[in-house]
């Protein structure tokens, strides 16, 4: 026969065919079979096929061969266009129609023929109507891509895998017919024909499944097919996974992996997509590409990135060098948006739907998640005595009816700390006084923002509790210290309330209650702002709830001469009752007189802090209302000699601010420490007369050990820092004195 | 900054060798393949403290009159060879030690595939990017 010369879409038309026709795969076509139904389906005379069949040598061959096959389909277009049959028009016949070929006949022959015409428009739809004039596949030629298939997946990983698929690119006849034959086996059809995985491939795997298969599966596969090209043509973005394709994937992994959210294991995801015959070194690249998080397993998202990178291989499609957006994982907010590179024009920027909650890398997302969180937990500290301050006032403010005051609220800044501050030396002054209540609140208020910075014991933290607007800032105290007084202090808030219809707890002791009972120096703090504002008896009576009488009440009694005195007695007549014992006040108030000036100190942070204690206030204020005068005294007393140590302390710190505060503080740590001293003793005192007393100052002694425990500590790391401090003097001093050594 | 990178397995083998000219390829070869006995030096030496951390990064293996060559193994007696261009600005330790590890980082992501095996060439484009990411910059130098 002559040499058949055909134009590029000739050739691959033809070719196409006669993969189609080939159901043996022997590389020739017999006679009979989908020859002839081929042939027949070019609605041509009987004759005229067969004159044909004789011209193109297959009479002779008895079968038809490739060539013969081409030379046939050739003469079916000229016969087709009305020209005559003759072996020398194969050749001349310049733009000759492609042959048609009837639907009825064929499908797959009409389908294909509409895909050829419908391929530029994107329409891979079976156009079973009319025979169509296939047109050359443009789109096919141009990109040379088929389009990403559904049939190619089910034929790429079907169970029983055959021969080795080949790619894309190599020629049909090879390939298709081993591959096919493998997705027939599973179909059950007995569909030779060979896939033509070329350009056309897709459209015909798309067309031979409707036409042969009596599965779901290729039934399934078809319309998935049908849609994945009709996507895939339309050239939105060819790594667009659509639903189908999506839940087919998601079907897959099951079969790997029955949690949707767990991951495919490197070794288990290598076999798999191995079965889809592509050449290992692709198959390294497309895990490249899809293993996101580098991790060596494939979580869901993973998974269908890679199959279907995997598919569009298959198809034709050229791995893209990055990952396109379309199938990166949507587990992390990456910014990877610079992938996304197509081969083709368009390049989908829209997510494929995220089905499946990413977990894959459980690591990342909880990362991202510990971070704010870690964050937050950090803003959290800073601000949590804020809060919790806050939360502490409004507890307290709730439990007291009486919020009382206004004036009570903002005078009882403060934290209670142990160390001086200036709240607390305010709060001594405001005692002391006890006539400007006011007054010292203020600064007192103001300042507790500048203390807070200072370590503070716990105690202190219950009694800024209490405080309105002084626990914003106590709290911070406590919180940095402590939580424990605080709660405690609500507790005892609670019960004071309860106790008494004054408001709860102690308010913060207004300095002198360095001992941070809060209760105590809380109460303190109010009665002194309810008297100084409202008159004594007011804040008498909400000052001093009595499950918590405020330790440092003595002692603010004490510092608050004339004020702290009345409120003092007028406090401990009602506490008196319900806890009898509070002598130790009186002996502490006498005890903190008689202190030491460091003693005084020690003890009103001591105080201070057992304030906080609780129990220890209803002891206090006890004692206050007895040695109110002897603690005013004593406070007085302490004042001059607190602040000298404190000013040393307070050197480390902001030594401008604290001083007018350490001189205040001072005596409020000398009464606090003179109260928990007092209260001490007391102890023994205080077993022969109640039950209820001997608990509470059992409860009063444990918290004064603590708040002391804390004193010691903070003392300590002071002490350090003093030393550190001079020794740091002592070497610039040598610094500058070098010759000295000589 | 490198001029040519290479890495080679445990039983000195290469597994994946890079040089930037091409035309004096044969001759980086060749200096990786006697650096080889450095580094093998370098690891018995520090084998004494058996178990414990061993520096992973070695260091200059021994510079000549054209070039210097940089060490580093891993765990796993995966050796990576850096030959770094005498003429240029000498690079600090850091610069080649980060090198090293974004060397090391990027095998282990080849490592990491599944359809890589151990012992076969490197074959993997992302491993080349970071490679080339490396080289481009003597391209440009020199």
């Amino acid at each position: 026969m002559e040499s058949l010369t055909l134009t590029d879409v000739e050739q691959k038309y033809y070719s196409d065919l006669f993969i189609y026709c080939d159901t043996d795969n022997t590389k020739k076509v017999a006679s009979n079979g989908r020859a002839l139904d081929l042939f027949r389906a070019a609605q041509l005379p009987s004759e005229v096929v067969l004159q044909i069949t004789e011209l193109c040598g297959a009479t002779r061959l008895g079968h038809f061969g490739r060539s013969q096959f081409y030379i046939a389909l050739k003469l079916i277009a000229i016969a087709q266009s009305g020209l005559p049959l003759r072996v020398e028009s194969l050749n001349s016949v310049k733009d000759l129609p492609l042959p048609r070929f009837v639907v009825g006949k064929n499908e797959a022959e009409a389908r294909h023929a509409a895909l050829y015409q419908d391929s530029d428009s994107q329409g891979l739809y079976p156009a079973s109507a009319a025979a169509v004039m296939p047109r050359p596949p443009g789109r096919g030629l141009q990109n040379k891509k088929g389009t990403p298939s559904i049939d190619f997946i089910y034929l790429c990983f079907q169970p029983e895998p055959t021969s080795p698929v080949v790619s894309p690119q190599q020629s049909p006849p090879t390939s298709p017919p081993s591959w096919r034959k493998h997705k027939r086996q599973t179909s059950g059809g007995n569909v030779d024909r060979p896939a033509v995985v070329a350009p056309t491939g897709a459209v015909w795997t798309h067309f031979r499944e409707p036409q042969e298969s009596t599965t779901i599966r290729t039934v399934a596969s078809a319309a998935m097919t049908n849609e994945i090209q009709r996507q895939s043509s339309g050239y939105d973005d060819p790594w667009k996974i659509t639903d189908e394709q999506r839940q087919y994937y998601i079907n897959q992994f099951k079969t790997i992996q029955p949690d949707l959210t767990g991951f495919i294991p490197g070794s288990a995801a290598k076999e798999f997509f191995t079965k889809s015959k592509l050449p290992i070194l692709e198959l390294s690249h497309i895990w490249e590409l899809s293993d996101f998080d580098k991790d060596g397993a494939l979580t869901l998202d993973e998974f269908c990135a890679a199959f279907h990178l995997v598919v569009a291989r298959k198809n034709g499609y050229d791995l893209p060098e990055k990952l396109p957006e379309s199938l990166m994982p949507k587990l992390i907010d990456l910014d990877d948006s610079a992938e996304g590179s197509e081969q083709t024009a368009d390049v989908g920027y829209s997510g494929s739907p995220v089905e499946v909650t990413p977990s894959k890398s459980p690591s990342m997302p909880s990362l991202n998640q510990a971070w704010p969180e870690m964050n937050q937990s950090n803003e959290q500290w800073e601000t949590f005595s804020e809060r919790s301050s806050s939360s502490q006032t409004l507890t307290q403010f709730d439990s007291n009816i009486a919020p009382a005051d206004p004036d009570t609220a903002i005078v009882h800044p403060v934290p209670i700390r142990m160390t001086p501050s200036k709240i607390h030396m305010q709060e001594m002054e405001l005692k002391r006084t006890g006539s400007d209540h006011n007054h010292p609140t203020s600064p007192l208020l103001a300042e507790p923002p500048e203390l807070s910075d200072e370590a503070n014991l716990p105690a202190s933290l219950k009694f800024v509790a209490a405080n309105t607007v002084g626990d914003g800032y106590s709290s911070s105290d406590s919180f940095t210290s402590d939580q424990e007084p605080t709660t405690r202090q609500r507790s005892q808030s609670g019960t004071s309330p309860e106790a008494l219809k004054v408001v709860a707890p102690p308010p913060p002791p207004p300095r002198p209650n360095a001992s941070h009972s809060r209760s105590s120096s809380l109460d303190m703090n109010r009665t002194f702002a309810a008297a100084a504002v409202a008159g004594q008896p007011q804040s008498s009576t909400i000052a001093y709830p009595p499950a918590v009488p405020p330790r440092p009440l003595p002692t603010q009694a004490e510092g608050a001469s004339g004020g702290g005195a009345a409120l003092s007695t007028t406090t401990s007549p009602q506490q008196i009752p319900q806890q009898p014992n509070f002598a130790d006040f009186s002996q502490f108030q006498a005890f903190a007189a008689s202190e030491h000036k460091l003693d005084v100190q020690n003890a009103q942070s001591v105080e201070k802090t057992s304030e906080g204690a609780g129990p220890l206030r209803t002891v206090k204020s006890d004692g206050q209302a007895k040695g109110s005068g002897s603690g005013s005294g004593s406070g007085s007393g302490s004042g001059p000699l607190a602040p000298p140590p404190k000013p040393v302390r307070r050197r480390l710190k902001s030594e401008d601010e604290l001083r007018p505060e350490d001189e205040q503080h001072g005596p409020q740590k000398s009464n606090v420490i003179a109260a928990v001293l007092a209260t001490q003793p007391s102890i023994p005192r205080s077993v022969g007369k109640d039950k209820k007393a001997i608990q509470a100052s059992i409860r009063r002694n444990k918290e004064t050990n603590t708040v002391l425990a804390r004193l010691n500590s903070e003392l300590q790391q002071q002490l350090k820092d003093l030393l550190e401090e001079r020794i740091s003097l002592e070497v610039q001093l040598e610094q500058l004195r070098p010759f000295s050594h000589l | 900054m490198a001029v040519c990178i290479a890495v080679i397995a445990k039983e000195n083998y290469p597994l994946y060798i890079r040089s930037v000219p091409t035309q004096n390829e044969l001759k980086f070869h060749y200096t990786v393949h006697t650096s080889l006995d450095v580094v093998e030096e370098k690891i018995s030496a520090v084998g004494k403290s058996l178990g414990d951390q061993r520096e992973l990064y070695l260091g200059l293996l021994y510079p000549t009159e054209d070039y210097k060559v940089y060490g580093y193994v891993t765990n796993s007696k995966v050796k990576f060879v850096i030959v770094v261009d005498s003429s240029n600005t000498s690079l600090r330790d850091n610069e080649i030690r980060s090198m090293f590890r974004k060397l090391h980082n990027s095998f282990t992501d080849v490592m990491c595939n599944p359809f890589h095996s151990p012992g076969n060439t490197i074959q993997s484009k992302a491993f080349d990017g970071i490679v080339s990411g490396m080289m481009v910059q003597t391209a440009s130098t020199v």
